[in-house]
């Protein structure tokens, strides 16, 4: 027989007003039927003894006791979620970076991070926009959108944009005089593949639209007499 | 030198202020030296001070304060939308409008024809010097 269907649980007392119910103690009393589960049970309501619980070890007194009273921190379960994307950013996207080093930018965003920060790519042979993370706050969404059904961008993820772990190098005084070698950080091979998979099966959505390939190669900026607020994006 | 555009029942104007900018109405009473009842079909029939209203050249025929009915029977057959929409002032609302709801790729794509139309032209241009 299939498992009851438990109906919510419904208050058999009216609410009047907060705090005050329609009926008495004693009328509740009647309504919930307790006297007829004590006549089923001999005039005693049914009670079920707490099952025996299995032995546990003897604890032993501990040892240190700390002089004061430590204090325990207060309990926080409370577990980040990544921002809440705008309705107008969908992957695939055109999106308008407004600072840093690509500013002005029009760039296809691909996904967001769990982080909360939105994966985004030039392309790269475009416009110079690696795969690369930005705030959501500092974009600004077009409406215009390129069709990325066929990028797969499960791979990406924070620790692959984490910054390499610098060892620390012991300084002796013979090389403190020496040339500091820069050792300069080389962009492994693995995320130049990872671009140019990335942006080969962008370009060819890219180029079936007319003059999408320039749009994105060329920087978004005010000009005399455009008014922001006024512009539709 | 004189007036053309009167202010008279029947007479299209354009609401040039307010929450109603931009509508196209038709004046159906006048009120007092300063307001004027006027009508629209998509519209509740309301006052309307003139300094908010921009006369166009369009009249059409009505009696004073018609039935809602009786005003749209009577702006399809002066046909003041088709008029309105040919009409240069007309035109260049919608021209306006159209220019101002552009998408960020449709302005570089206007841009982009700009740049051409005016190569265009100086062709022609430095075509027409040389041959003078």
């Amino acid at each position: 027989m299939a498992q009851k269907q438990r109906t919510r649980k419904v208050s058999r007392n009216p609410e009047l007003i907060r705090g005050i119910g329609k009926y008495s103690r004693s009328q509740m009393y009647h309504k919930r039927g307790i006297w007829a589960i004590k006549a089923k049970n001999g005039g005693v309501f049914p009670r079920h003894d707490p099952k025996p619980k299995p032995e546990s070890p003897a604890e032993k007194t501990p040892k240190f006791y700390p002089a004061d009273d430590v204090k325990k921190p207060l309990l926080n379960k409370h577990k980040p979620k990544p921002t809440k994307l705008r309705a107008s950013i969908t992957p695939g996207t055109v999106l308008i970076l407004l600072a840093g080093r690509f500013k002005g930018k029009r760039v296809v965003f691909l996904k967001q991070l769990p982080s909360g920060l939105l994966l985004v790519t030039g392309p790269f042979k475009i416009n110079g926009v690696p795969l690369r993370r930005v705030n959501q706050s500092y974009v600004i969404g077009t409406s215009t959108k390129v069709d990325v059904s066929a990028v797969n961008v499960d791979n990406f993820d924070d620790k692959y944009f984490s910054k390499e772990v610098q060892k620390k190098k012991k300084k002796g005084e013979g090389e403190f005089f020496e040339a500091e070698k820069e050792e300069k950080s080389v962009l492994p091979q693995q995320k130049k593949d990872d671009q140019k998979t990335v942006d080969s099966l962008l370009l060819k959505a890219i180029e079936s639209v007319s003059d999408l390939k320039a749009y994105l190669g060329a920087r978004f900026s005010l000009k005399a007499g455009v008014k922001p607020h006024e512009l539709v994006f | 030198m004189p007036f053309k555009r009167y202010v008279e029942i029947g007479r299209v104007a354009l609401i040039n202020f307010g929450k109603e900018y931009g509508r196209l109405v038709v004046i159906v009473d006048v009120i007092d030296q300063n307001r004027a009842l006027v009508d629209a079909p998509d519209m509740v029939r309301s006052q309307v001070n003139f300094k908010r209203l921009s006369l166009t050249d369009i009249k059409i025929d009505i009696k004073r304060v018609p039935k809602k009915k009786e005003l749209v029977k009577a702006m399809e057959a002066a046909d003041v939308k088709n008029k309105w929409e040919n009409s240069s002032w007309g035109r260049k609302l919608i021209v306006k409008k159209r220019r101002a709801s552009l998408n960020d790729f449709n302005r570089f794509k206007l841009m982009l024809a700009k740049i051409k139309r005016a190569a265009v032209v100086r062709q022609e241009l430095s075509k027409l010097k040389k041959s003078t």
